[in-house]
């Protein structure tokens, strides 16, 4: 008997002949939000060929360049999936916290405390050495786990029991996870006093295709690892806990409407620190998979600030786990064609743009919105 | 804008008739959104002094109407007319330059700030220097001429939902307003405040202001509308019928299209054992005053008891205290369990179905779907759970069948819960609640804010879980449900049980006395009761 109240109609632009309306849609439909999420991307790239133009780049040349340096052949896609393996790992770590509207910009820190830790399986050493990496390499990686779930917990426990900021927490735990590598590749593990530890045995490295260019030749310098399987099965696993498990429900409830969540009879303190652990612990996996696939020793800097970048490919995903995998390669190929492209500055304009475009593009998801010819008078029996 | 226009004694004569045209006229309004005609060639007059009832269902068009001639909305057709001038609004801007403000009912007011900076918000004045005082004395003038009572210095956020109506209606006649649109004020107001909002309303028409009251409330309407116009699905089906000349049942069927049984049929159940059992129950409040003052309380199976309170008398934190969400001191027995202070996941497992006083901000999940907020209270339970995922397809079927069964309309299950209308929002509620089959169903408000299609529906559910042997509390501020459906009733004030009764044999005047403060006493019929004064 009754339909659904629409939204209040908004309006822009006063002066014009024309105005724009914006009312609320009643419905998404499903193909609307991928679309736009294409057509940003798209605006961005206008956006930014008009900046290059005006600085007197040709953009197409610049953007030919991008591609062919980051998807251009074989093997650049190959380096283009390794940048983008913590960057899956971490966006799922951002992606599973936001959901929750947990605002968990500590990934970075959890990385690098995922990667001591599986840096100490072999340092300390934790297991015998000789072990083969059948054995070692799980142990690593659970070690990279807890690692990071550890960093987790931290501002998780904070949250859930003394109501801390986690944004404040996560980011000055960042900062002492920073320091804490530094202490370690400075100090107890240095190689003879250089900021890094010595070269892991072979035993301890992810395999890499070009492991097998004695058999496949085709397959000689891919760098792409393990690591990169490890994270496509990490996105299907947080897939599966956020759209199809019980626990999902509980974090988009609590996400969504706390108070809801409570009368549900959910218990949100726990929830706090376990979706805080796990997001940490995504994290660290990250960790352990650049030591263990990429740089085979711990050092400082190792990692270009992915878990900060993942904070962007997580909302470009709109915090949807399989979504994040398309969008860290994305970035992965703006990471690599960075290291090509003079000033270095470029890619991370069109990754600005990129987002923004986004943002900007989510008015549309809500309201449909018109152009109307403005009257001056209602039309109408006089 | 100019301050309070001291409108030159009543020189508007009260209903103009005669020559004279109406102080608001609307013409063929036509008002479409995605998928529905809101507003479908209406046609609505308002003459100068008098007070016009806009009655209808939720969803009827009523305050779309209304926003079209606030300037909140542009009709897509049709023609508004003030004093007989033709007029196109804007925005709410407009609509207030010519002379016309809308009370919401939702208050938009800023809750740290004082009564009179929220009055004086969006106005150039004071220009620089904010000297209040002379304000908040220009504010309590102007209040204290309309019965307004509040104090301008006060802060928002410390006032009753009353006193914040209070400053909506300041804000409107602080700006000059003589036509003021009333949106469902009486929607959060006690039955006192009401009586006060009544006589408020009367002096200003007494000034030649005319007032658009929009309600559907049968009973407010009669009590205070000089014209009646009802509609129903966007159109107009009695256009300005004087109020003395229609009743009750004429009304409803007009706004309905067909005849409602407003009193219901409560079959004779004889109670089962006691599922429900409070032995002094002290709790807290949110602003840390005791809100609970040793209340004991038993509810058996196939009961309905009633907790008739004026707002704000501890029957909130009650419910609250019952379903686990709030700690207490003292013993909560349910079917024999101890489960005070347990979680809330407790007592949901010992079949407490909960109908929350709050429905979006406590009852449902606004940017979840239908089907997310349907297995809210199941999703951990076969057929559902399986394992630790959810069998997405049984929780569809789930969803679309208390969607068809409890009559929700959206259009699919997948729509997000906050673009629901709140008589559908409160249907999916009950859905959720009653299905679950609960021994012991909390229902705080039920009916709040509801059409009298939808009261009739809700009713009726809650009758047939009587029937089907669950215990029911009741807390209601509408005296007159809590009297149709329990089976006993025991008034609260002050977070105390002061009084109980057989619903048969309740003195209404009674309960009034008690649920505001009154011994009880003064009433003229002193019924066989038992005041219960701790």
């Amino acid at each position: 008997m009754s339909h659904p109240t629409a939204g209040p109609t908004r309006r822009a632009f006063r002066d014009l002949p024309f105005e724009l309306r914006l009312e609320a849609r009643m419905e998404t439909p499903r193909w609307l939000s991928p679309a736009l999420t294409v057509g940003a991307i798209v605006v961005a790239l206008l956006i930014s060929a008009v900046i290059l133009a005006v600085v007197g780049a040709d953009p197409i040349r610049v953007y030919v360049h991008i591609v062919r340096s980051s998807l251009g052949s074989v093997g650049v896609i190959s380096d283009t999936l390794v940048k983008a393996t913590p960057l899956i790992l971490t966006g799922l770590a951002c992606a599973l916290a936001f959901r929750m509207r947990l605002w968990n910009i500590g990934a970075e820190g959890q990385l690098l405390l995922g990667a001591w830790a599986a840096s100490a399986v072999v340092l300390v050493p934790l297991v015998p050495e000789g072990t083969p990496g059948i054995v070692i390499l799980p142990i690593m990686g659970v070690a990279g786990f807890l690692g990071g779930a550890a960093w987790g917990l931290v501002p998780g426990v904070l949250r859930a029991r003394f109501g801390v900021n986690e944004i404040i927490a996560t980011l000055m735990l960042n900062s002492m996870a920073f320091f804490w590598i530094q202490y370690w590749v400075f100090g107890p593990w240095t190689e003879g006093g250089f900021q890094l530890t010595k070269q892991f045995p072979v035993e301890t490295w992810l395999p890499r295709l070009s492991d097998f260019a004695e058999t496949y030749p085709v397959l000689g310098g891919l760098t792409i690892h393990a690591g990169f399987l490890l994270a496509l099965a990490a996105a299907g696993v947080v897939w599966f806990i956020v759209e199809r498990s019980a626990w999902g429900y509980e974090i988009r409830l609590i996400g969504d409407n706390q108070r809801a969540a409570r009368y549900a009879g959910i218990r949100i303190t726990r929830n706090v620190i376990l979706v805080f652990a796990v997001s940490g612990g995504l994290a660290g996996l990250a960790g352990m998979s650049e030591v263990a696939g990429v740089v085979h020793r711990l050092q400082d800097n190792f990692s270009p600030g992915y878990g900060y970048t993942a904070i962007i490919v997580a909302y470009l995903a709109k915090f949807h786990p399989l979504r994040v995998v398309p969008v860290a390669i994305l970035f992965g190929a703006l990471i690599l064609a960075g290291r090509e492209i003079q000033p270095s500055g470029v890619p991370a304009m069109i990754q600005g743009t990129i987002l923004f475009c986004l943002i900007a593009s989510e008015v549309f998801l809500r309201y449909r919105v018109s152009v109307v010819r403005r009257e001056t008078r209602p039309v109408g029996p006089t | 804008m100019r301050g309070p226009t001291q409108p030159t004694a009543p020189t508007t004569p009260a209903v103009g008739g005669g020559g004279s045209p109406p102080a608001v006229e609307l013409r063929g309004i036509v008002k479409r959104f995605p998928g529905v005609v809101a507003n479908d060639g209406v046609d609505f007059d308002l003459r100068a002094g008098e007070v016009h009832a806009l009655l209808g269902e939720n969803g009827a068009g009523k305050s779309t109407l209304m926003n079209i001639l606030d300037g909140l909305y542009q009709p897509d057709a049709g023609e508004i007319r003030v004093d007989g001038r033709p007029v196109t609004f804007r925005s709410p801007r407009d609509a207030i330059a010519a002379g016309l403000g809308m009370v919401h009912q939702h208050f938009t007011l800023v809750a740290s700030q004082t009564v009179t900076e929220n009055i004086l918000i969006g106005l150039d004045r004071p220009r620089f220097r904010l000297d209040l005082r002379r304000f908040d004395d220009e504010v309590a003038a102007l209040a204290e001429r309309h019965g307004l009572r509040v104090d301008p210095r006060a802060k928002v956020w410390q006032l009753s939902v009353g006193e914040q109506q209070r400053v909506e209606i300041l804000k409107v006649l602080y700006r000059g307003a003589r036509v003021l649109i009333m949106d469902e004020p009486t929607a959060v107001l006690a039955p006192l405040e009401i009586e006060d909002l009544f006589a408020t309303l009367r002096s200003m028409t007494a000034e030649g202001r005319s007032i658009v009251f929009i309600s559907h409330k049968l009973g407010e309407v009669l009590a205070i509308a000089d014209r009646i116009t009802v509609m129903r699905r966007g159109r107009v089906t009695a256009a300005g019928i004087p109020g003395g000349s229609v009743d009750r049942g004429e009304l409803a069927t007009l706004m309905v299209g067909r005849e409602v049984l407003e009193s219901i049929e409560r079959v004779p159940v004889s109670p089962g054992r006691t599922i429900l059992a409070l032995e002094g129950v002290e709790a807290d409040g949110d602003k840390g005053i005791q809100a609970l003052r040793g209340v004991s309380i038993e509810v058996r199976a196939g009961e309905i008891v009633g907790i008739a309170a004026v707002a704000g008398n501890g029957q909130s934190e009650l419910a609250e205290v019952i379903t686990g969400l709030r700690s207490c001191r003292g013993r909560v027995f349910v079917d024999g369990e101890d489960v005070a202070n347990r979680s809330v996941g407790r007592t949901i497992d010992r079949g407490v179905a909960h109908v929350p006083e709050d429905r979006t901000g406590v009852g449902t999940a606004p940017n979840l779907s239908l089907v997310d907020n349907l297995i809210m209270k199941r999703y951990r339970a076969a057929p559902i759970a399986r394992g630790w995922s959810i069998d997405m397809g049984a929780a569809r079927g789930v969803a679309a069948r208390l969607k068809d069964g409890y009559d929700i309309a959206a259009p699919t299950v997948d729509t997000q819960a906050r673009l629901l209308s709140g008589g559908n929002l409160q249907r999916l509620i009950l859905a959720r609640e009653i299905e679950s089959q609960p021994q012991l169903l909390v229902a705080v408000q039920p009916t709040r804010g509801l059409d009298v299609g939808a009261i009739e529906s809700a009713h009726r559910l809650l009758l047939e879980r009587r029937a089907a042997g669950a215990a029911i509390l009741l807390i209601s501020e509408d005296l007159d449900e809590v009297l149709a459906l329990s089976d006993r009733v025991a008034v609260m004030y002050e977070g105390r049980i002061v009084g109980r009764f057989e619903a048969v044999e309740a003195d209404v005047a009674r309960i009034g006395l008690l649920m505001t403060g009154g011994t009880g006493e003064e009433a003229q019929s002193a019924g066989p009761t038992e005041g219960d004064a701790r």
